[in-house]
């Protein structure tokens, strides 16, 4: 993967995923397209992130180069985390394999031996409440439960690559933005429940300013074209419906700045 | 913060909605149902295609020497049955296509996925190869005879040319038809290339696959019975094509409809026992029973 130590950043020790400076620009010549601008990160080991924006903030071409699906054009990320784990807007099993084997297919990739892998996959299936759930294909679950199946794919990929004690990294792509509301208030609280137990860093991209407020402990707030830190805000000690207000009017600053130019 | 309380109610409401938005799960029908409904109505057609062709022949419509009876069509399978010619001819035809069927997927398995995946390649030969899917390969049975004389060789140098190209485009269109999304988790997820191929991009192209598989099968079958048909010496034994061949020689029709009443019986045999049950395993597993 692209994690490159900086030892002359003595902050990236306390830290999950240090960004620095990290500009990402699509195409060459009078046609290129910055996507991301000068943007500076930090997430701790076990800090729940949402990143919040309109379209066109550039939040899953940083998710991409943080997984290292992709490099940046230049700056620098630095993990101190496992592998990260994506998950994207559709749960994206794989439909010839059973939720169980889904979630074990990323350990079969990390050379997991059978038993471990099988055990592994059902503590996290338990985690996610589809213990009972494990032998049957994805097309026999509801929206909700290949999420969750996914979720604890996801955790599989970044906590059973890892030797233990290293802490893992999730990354989610607005992984309930296709789900219906009450499965989404649901799986928010789920979510949460899943984090406190697993102790995993998160970063959440989001279009929702409630469920940035409701879910981290931190919201950062993405301008569009190129995509920049506007603002963050954290939700620890604070009332929730000022918050809201208060990032969604800034949200609407942002947005209706593009309307001008 | 969590109280136990509140985890308590969380996984109620979560229970809840699993039972009450996981879709239901199919019954199967019962075995004399599933009798009625797949076995019962083709049986009904041959009878009434038996019935049209004794009316026909019993209405003296055309001559006894252009349509024979059903009874001495039959008479002709009875006979080559009892004497073992029928089940020479098979084994003699049957082994050749399965022999040449089985070398045309290892040919053409790794021809699809560099295909698929490479673009130089695809450019270069993607076009040739669905244009060979079109050409009879009756047409390559002249020129195997002149490279390769009357020989086995011949026989499945035309199978090959009728399979290979099939098989390897349904696994083209397979890979094609992979939903991006996938190789993209199985990158995520933490797959190399060869993982991703043996772990991914295979099962997932699967159905695909299936159906070039199932067409090369045919492919092979045809051109096995064109290459029979018109390469015959004594060297290369006696398949089905040849029998037909030979009833054609003699003048004698009952033994062309029973050859190729015979060669029917081993297409639909095969898709019956091996491809159909294949097939319904991996759309099943998959969600996507459809028609099947």
């Amino acid at each position: 993967m692209t994690a490159t130590l900086e030892s002359a950043v003595p902050s990236s020790v306390d830290a999950a995923v240090t960004l620095s400076a990290v500009r990402k620009t699509f195409g060459h010549g009078p046609n290129a397209v910055t996507a991301l601008d000068g943007v500076d990160l930090r997430v701790a080991p076990g800090e729940f992130v949402c990143l919040l924006g309109a379209s066109g903030c550039g939040k899953s071409t940083l998710l991409n180069l943080v997984a290292g699906l992709d490099a940046p054009t230049s700056g620098s990320i630095a993990l101190t985390t496992s592998r990260p784990a994506v998950m994207f807007q559709e749960a994206a099993l794989m439909p010839w394999l059973t939720a169980a084997r889904n979630v074990e297919l990323p350990l079969r990739l990390a050379g997991v031996k059978r038993g471990a892998r099988r055990e592994k996959a059902g503590e996290l299936l338990e985690l996610v409440r589809l213990s009972e759930a494990g032998h049957k294909r994805p097309h026999e679950l509801s929206g909700g439960m290949r999420q969750r199946v996914a979720l604890a794919r996801a955790l599989a990929s970044t906590l059973g690559s890892a030797e233990e004690g290293t802490p893992g990294l999730l990354l989610m792509d607005e992984p309930f933005a296709a789900l219906d509301a009450i499965t989404r208030d649901v799986l928010q609280a789920e979510l949460v429940r899943v984090w406190r137990e697993t102790g995993t860093a998160i970063v959440f991209v989001t279009h929702d300013v409630r469920e940035a407020v409701r879910l981290g402990q931190r919201v950062v707030l993405l301008s569009s074209r190129p995509g920049r830190v506007v603002r963050e805000w954290s939700t620890v000690d604070g009332d929730e419906p000022a918050l809201v207000q208060d990032i969604t009017s800034r949200l609407r600053e942002v947005i209706s700045g593009h309307a001008a130019a | 913060m969590a109280t136990p309380q509140l985890d308590n109610d969380l996984a109620a409401v979560g229970a809840g909605l699993d039972a009450l938005d996981a879709p239901s799960q199919e019954q199967r029908p019962s075995l004399g149902r599933r009798f009625v409904r797949t076995a019962l109505p083709p049986l009904i057609a041959f009878a009434l295609l038996l019935g049209v062709w004794q009316a026909l022949w019993a209405a003296a419509f055309w001559p006894e020497y252009q349509l024979p009876s059903p009874a001495s069509v039959w008479a002709a399978v009875a006979e080559a049955v009892e004497t073992g010619r029928a089940f020479d001819v098979l084994w003699t035809s049957v082994h050749r296509a399965v022999l040449g069927f089985l070398t045309a997927v290892l040919i053409a398995t790794p021809l699809g996925l560099l295909i698929a995946k490479v673009r130089v390649v695809r450019a270069a030969i993607g076009s040739l190869l669905t244009g060979l899917q079109s050409l009879p390969s009756v047409a390559w049975v002249p020129a195997g005879i002149l490279w390769f004389g009357a020989t086995p060789s011949t026989i499945y140098f035309v199978v090959l040319m009728g399979s290979v190209p099939s098989i390897a485009n349904g696994l083209v269109s397979g890979v094609d038809q992979i939903p991006p999304l996938l190789p993209r988790v199985g990158q995520a997820l933490g797959a190399g290339r060869l993982a991703a191929a043996r772990h991914i991009l295979l099962p997932a192209a699967l159905p695909g696959y299936l159906a070039g598989l199932k067409q090369g099968w045919a492919f092979s079958w045809r051109s096995l019975m064109a290459a029979e048909i018109i390469a015959t010496s004594p060297q290369l034994g006696e398949g089905l094509g040849q029998y037909l061949h030979n009833g054609s020689s003699l003048n004698d029709i009952s033994m062309v409809i029973a050859a190729i009443f015979l060669i029917l019986l081993v297409g639909i045999g095969i898709e019956l026992l091996v491809f159909r049950p294949l097939e319904r395993a991996v759309l099943r597993a998959r969600g996507l029973s459809g028609a099947l």
